[in-house]
């Protein structure tokens, strides 16, 4: 009983880091429909990012945030400018292959610059601190509580503030968001800023109990998917559902019945859920 | 821009390609040094661009260094093969001339570029490569031409249990070095009176994993010691925690680990931040990979044990290997370690064979090999010296195991060439 109840903690923590990272992902495909395969590239860069922060200037990767974030931001701005927009409304195929162009620049820009070892921070005062009576990395927790925030904060951005809600109506239609005078160029531009924005976050988060090599991304870009599909295409708090129940299964599941069979759970769940409820947990059908 | 015309864009594009990558082959690379006298070719097969760049760079300068050592007189490397004169005496002091070539890390590469050795640069051996993937296609090859291949550090045992004719590895095999992790916990168990019967296995999912898996199941059976967990997991994992968790729950003594250099960095952390770990963790690879392990994880990688088939501190202990390591690092700048100390070794070998064969035809060549006798006062690495079984593996490799100590990687075992005291059990981690 005591493993099943280490499993879950440990799971629900691993599911909030899931969350966070699928959360810009989500965002932009609920926005304007484009599937970010690089996304996960981004998560790459950003972990480098806030490893070479630590290494050559000594700044702790929390303190990092700030300074990783904004630039990340940026970066997905400038992205959506100099490539995105030209693909929008684009045959899907065709937005499939720039995304997927985008990763390997991105992914052999990382070997190019930092080559192909491995980096990881390590810290002598790393503790665990024990969470519902089960021992967790500080860190995790840390990472757990600022994915909770970074969902709160971006869905009170979206419901309470007058761009929140151009962005929205920009999501739900392009050609009446531009009859109302919604600039839906830069909403889209913003959707990518927010989104890289909130994946560097992630990146940031993970470098204290996670290594980063240039095809780190594989360990996250499949169970991004997977998060944002089981908890509603498109949906923000969708990621958040889907990334804990993610967590949750592969952890119980792996931890019950076998750990090798942890991925299967989680694609089954997948595809399960795309027979039966297409439109996932959260999502309203015919959407 | 019409249909047509985004054809015929896209098709110059192809074959400005086609032309860039497929001339590209034989420019530079067939460039070979002019050398007076006679030679001898040998086609080096490594990893020289790509994502393994870097160990293929190593293993450049290592079989670089062998070349010259047969090429030139090193009186003080006797009785190293071939190292006291100059060139290969059977063959009018012919020397030995390397012709590289890039295997990019790929399989296909790698047997194209072996069939490009073979045919056009006409070897008359091949050496390589690395990875076990690629020295499969590569053998592929030598198999179809009856060139002799010479495989010192790819370690899957399936590459002798093929029964090629024209394979013969000189260093140890996965399942050696598993069976060498059994024979050091057997000594462990007995000369600390520690019950260590009970063993659970961690391994990443692919080829390199399943095999340890295997082997370590079948030796525990052998040998009398009881697999209480086996996990895979897929690499790069996500989180090892589910794994961990389950091993723990088994109560192992001795969890036995095949991963890889980013899993290895999380089983360290997830250990820490369950606050466990057992009287020993033996890894295969991924933990010794220096020096990106300990910079990733410092301190905690403390008290992890891997098995070696080389290790810096070897060269204190043995003259040769000490002199060999000296001759290294003056050309690189650091030292030999378990790849390039293999790579020296291995055209050694395969130099020394030509040698014996007198001349450069692959059948007598491969006959040499096959009746290669060398004692372990002639090799740098802890051998009993070299024999080939039938399937052309060395019959008479070792190892050495080798614990973090206060970050730094020292032989433990086996103990009368150990540089530092075994310490095991593990301390727990509130103790270190």
């Amino acid at each position: 009983m005591e493993l099943v109840w280490h499993a879950a903690v440990s799971g629900a923590v691993l599911g909030l880091v899931y969350a966070l990272v699928s959360l810009g992902l989500s965002l932009i495909w609920g926005v304007m429909d484009v599937v970010n395969l690089a996304h996960a590239e981004y998560l790459m860069l950003a972990m480098y990012a806030t490893y070479w922060l630590w290494a050559l200037a000594r700044v702790d990767p929390f303190a990092a945030v700030p300074v990783v974030v904004p630039l990340f931001f940026g970066f997905g701005w400038l992205t959506y400018q100099l490539l995105v927009r030209r693909i929008v409304r684009a045959p899907v195929a065709t937005q499939i292959f720039a995304t997927f162009g985008l990763l390997f620049v991105l992914r052999y820009t990382a070997f190019a610059a930092f080559g192909p070892n491995v980096y990881g921070v390590w810290r002598l005062g790393e503790g665990t601190v024990s969470l519902l009576g089960v021992p967790v990395a500080s860190s995790k927790i840390l990472a757990g509580a600022a994915s909770l925030g970074a969902f709160v904060g971006l869905a009170a951005f979206l419901r309470f503030t007058k761009t929140g809600k151009a962005l929205q109506a920009a999501a739900q239609n392009r050609e009446v968001a531009l009859s109302l005078g919604i600039p839906v160029d830069r909403m889209y531009a913003l959707s990518w800023g927010i989104g890289i924005g909130s994946v560097a976050l992630a990146g940031a988060l993970l470098i204290p109990f996670y290594q980063v090599s240039p095809t780190i991304g594989d360990a996250f870009l499949l169970v991004a998917f997977a998060s944002v599909v089981l908890g509603g295409f498109g949906r923000v708090d969708g990621a958040l559902v889907g990334g804990l129940c993610i967590g949750l299964l592969e952890n119980l599941l792996g931890t019950l019945l076998s750990p090798t069979l942890k991925l299967l759970f989680v694609f089954a769940a997948f595809v399960l859920m795309l027979l039966l409820r297409p439109q996932g947990l959260l999502g309203e059908p015919g959407r | 821009m019409s249909a047509i015309r985004r054809g015929a864009v896209l098709g110059r594009v192809v074959l400005a390609l086609a032309f860039v990558f497929g001339t590209a082959h034989w420019l530079p690379s067939a460039a070979v040094l002019a050398q007076p006298g006679p030679t001898v070719r040998v086609g080096a097969l490594y990893p020289l661009t790509g994502a393994l760049a870097r160990i293929g760079a190593s293993a450049r300068h290592a079989v670089e260094l062998a070349a010259e050592i047969v090429n030139r007189e090193y009186r003080d490397l006797r009785p190293l093969p071939l190292a006291s004169e100059r060139g290969l005496p059977r063959l009018g002091g012919a020397r030995i001339e390397l012709v590289w070539a890039d295997t990019r890390g790929d399989p296909a590469t790698g047997r194209a570029e072996a069939e490009r050795l073979i045919e056009r640069e006409r070897v008359t051996a091949l050496v390589g490569s690395w990875q076990s993937a690629v020295t499969a296609t590569v053998a592929l090859a030598a198999e179809r031409h009856g060139v002799p291949l010479l495989v010192p550090e790819a370690s899957s045992p399936r590459l002798t249990e093929r029964g090629y004719r024209w394979l013969f590895r000189t260093g140890p095999h996965d399942g050696m070095f598993t069976e060498l992790i059994f024979s050091f916990m057997d000594e462990v168990g007995k000369l600390r009176r520690r019950e260590m019967r009970k063993v659970a296995v961690l391994a990443e999912d692919t080829e390199f994993g399943a095999t340890i898996a295997g082997w370590t199941m079948g030796i525990a059976q052998r040998r009398g010691y009881n697999v209480v967990a086996r996990e895979f997991y897929t690499s790069p994992p996500a989180s090892l925690t589910a794994e961990l968790l389950r091993i723990r729950a088994a109560g192992p003594d001795v969890v036995i680990g095949a991963n890889y250099l980013v899993d290895a960095i999380l089983i360290t952390r997830t250990l820490k931040e369950l606050r466990w770990f057992p009287d020993g963790f033996i890894g295969h690879v991924g933990f010794n990979n220096v020096p990106d392990y300990l910079s990733a994880v410092g301190r905690d990688g403390n008290y992890f044990v891997t098995r070696a088939a080389w290790a810096p501190g070897y060269a204190k202990r043995n003259r040769l290997a000490g002199a060999v390591n000296e001759l290294f690092r003056r050309r690189t700048g650091y030292d030999l370690d378990q790849d390039t100390a293999r790579e020296v070794m291995g055209l050694l070998i395969l130099a020394d064979a030509i040698n014996r064969a007198g001349r450069l035809d692959g059948e007598t060549i491969r006959r040499a090999l096959a009746e290669t006798r060398l004692s372990a006062d002639q090799v740098i690495l802890p051998w009993r010296g070299v024999e080939f079984d039938s399937k052309g593996q060395n019959r008479l490799v070792g190892g050495m195991m080798v614990q973090i100590l206060d970050g730094e990687y020292k032989v433990v075992w086996p103990f009368d060439v150990a540089e530092a005291e075994l310490v095991w059990p593990a301390p727990p981690w509130d103790r270190r």
